[in-house]
């Protein structure tokens, strides 16, 4: 057998692909121009429909009610997300150790209150003074220490944090667990044989790169957190869809308050929809590839 | 050997369930000295491997290393199991290499070479980057220390875990099967590296695959089947001419 050199036959220029067009898509332009009417028309309907009563809508927005609830709702959806996400954390730890009694507590926690409505647990934080009228700190079976009346201690807001923050926890400890059970089994192998402490190959090498499966349904139960705010109205708290509540009993007003807030709501979780965006990509980090390969191997 | 020896595993008995992988292995190793363990798979060469630095708990016998018994203490006349914790801070001068490399993803090459000595050493920053910028010189790859693991190719990564374990100054180093995972034309520069290592005194036990490499780098070449040691001796003998017919069998397919 013969060797040869490379062939170095061409493509002819009729047949070179990089000479190629994309055929025009006239059925998707269709689509497209065909839908952009439909939503233009709907607008319209809306805009010019007076029982919307869009001078309302503009009269209230910025109303210092409205402000108020939407400073409220905002505070409750960073407290309780924190909250719940630290106490989510130990949980998943909790979960997936080998000391049998933190596995089952963290079990119990979690079958309670993912097992139980938010509304309900809500209620119940708000009236736990009829069931406990005093908390105590004291010894099992034993005298109490400090005792605090119920009543001085559940305002509508901790009763409000307390139900929105043990509640999301549940959540965020189901979701952490699966992030962390995600990660390589190498890796805290690897951490293992280089003498790291339990606790410090958590930190340092299976959180961060458990973060890019904990971050997007986080984001997801951020944006149901705003929403779910808005159930502590039954408990007088006065968040934004209270404050719109509030506003309507007075002046009747149902559907263009109503829609006050929802676009707030709307406003809020686009924000937040943009700012996971870029926590995603700050964890994909060190999947991309460099911008300009430095050796054969970078291609 | 008039030396005592830096690794001491006195009869090694391992099970997984009812599984027994390790039947009884008897090991010394000198410090200095570099030991190739061969075996087909399923021999427990790499079990092993993991029991000598307590990745793997055993359940008969003793792991000395530099006369400390691995994963146990001694309570006056009791033998007390570790903590997790305290059984980590045993391997902490004992680098380790992987057959999947395990670079940590998430951080560059020259975070993953610093990550022990600063984090668990507590060497002074500077001082640990210094080093790592040295390690990555002698390895060849001065140029990567900002790159990503995903960024590199196999033989790449797998040289930045070598040197990732020379980082922490080891006393002992295992390589589990540090070829096995990658393409044939980038072993050869895996290999350049270990040899180099080899010549300079670290003692090291390797789990491998390569018999050229056994040939040239090893004090001693140890080959398990079956969860025992059939033979050992150095590579000039137990290479060329086996004694047992296991070890005969076992070298015929590589010739």
């Amino acid at each position: 057998m013969t060797l040869h050199s490379p062939s170095r036959a061409e493509a002819p220029a009729w047949q070179d692909v990089s000479a190629a067009h994309q055929p025009v898509q006239y059925g998707r332009i269709a689509a497209w121009a065909v839908v952009l009417l439909f939503l233009a028309n709907f607008l319209w309907i809306c805009a010019i429909n007076a029982n919307f009563r869009w001078p309302v809508i503009r009269e209230f927005f910025f109303h210092p009610d409205i402000m108020r609830g939407l400073g409220f709702s905002l505070i409750l959806t960073v407290v309780g997300m924190v909250l719940g996400t630290v106490l989510g954390l130990l949980l998943a730890v909790a979960r997936l150790s080998n000391d049998g009694l933190a596995k089952s507590a963290a079990g119990a926690f979690i079958w309670f209150f993912r097992g139980t409505p938010l509304l309900v647990q809500l209620i119940f934080w708000f009236n736990l003074s009829t069931l406990f009228p005093h908390i105590s700190l004291a010894i099992p079976f034993g005298p109490a220490l400090i005792s605090w009346e119920t009543n001085a201690l559940i305002t509508p807001m901790t009763a409000a944090i307390l139900g929105l923050a043990l509640n999301e926890a549940a959540y965020m400890a189901e979701i952490i667990r699966g992030g962390l059970l995600s990660v390589d089994r190498g890796q805290n192998e690897t951490a293992s044989a280089f003498g790291m402490t339990r606790g410090r190959a958590l930190w340092r090498i299976i959180i961060p790169q458990a973060m890019r499966s904990i971050v997007p349904p986080t984001g997801n139960e951020l944006i149901s957190m705003v929403k779910a705010t808005s159930l502590v109205s039954v408990i007088a708290m006065s968040d934004l869809l209270y404050a719109a509540q509030s506003i309507y009993n007075r002046t009747f007003e149902v559907v263009p308050l109503l829609l006050v807030a929802v676009f707030w709501y709307l406003i809020i979780t686009t924000v937040l929809n943009i700012g996971q965006g870029f926590i995603e990509r700050y964890y994909a980090k060190s999947d991309r590839r460099l911008t300009t390969p430095q050796t054969e191997a970078d291609l | 050997m008039s030396q005592t020896p830096l690794v001491q595993a006195l009869n090694v008995h391992k099970a997984f369930d009812q599984l027994e992988v390790l039947k009884g292995i008897s090991l010394d190793v000198a410090p200095g000295e570099v030991v190739v363990i061969l075996g087909p798979s399923g021999s427990g060469k790499s079990t092993f491997l993991r029991c000598i630095n307590n990745l793997e708990d055993i359940q008969q016998g003793a792991v000395l290393v530099d006369g400390e018994q691995m994963g146990y203490r001694h309570a006056g006349q009791k033998l007390l199991k570790l903590k997790p914790d305290a059984a980590a801070r045993q391997r902490r001068r004992i680098g380790m290499v992987f057959q999947q490399f395990n670079l940590y993803p998430h951080m560059t090459v020259l975070e993953n070479i610093i990550e022990a000595p600063v984090g668990i050493h507590r060497e002074p920053r500077a001082a640990a980057v210094a080093h790592a910028r040295e390690l990555l010189k002698r390895i060849g790859l001065a140029e990567k220390e900002n790159s990503y693991p995903r960024q590199l190719s196999g033989g790449q990564q797998q040289r930045v875990a070598i040197a990732r374990a020379l980082a922490i100054r080891p006393k002992l180093m295992l390589f589990d099967e540090p070829t096995s995972a990658l393409d044939p034309e980038l072993v050869g520069e895996v290999l350049a590296t270990m040899r180099d290592l080899a010549t300079q005194g670290l003692t090291m036990i390797v789990v491998t695959h390569e018999i050229g490499f056994a040939k040239e780098a090893a004090d001693r070449v140890v080959f398990m089947d079956g969860g025992h040691i059939i033979e050992e001796g150095p590579p000039g003998e137990l290479l060329v001419a086996p004694k047992h017919p296991r070890t005969q069998a076992f070298l015929a397919r590589f010739i």
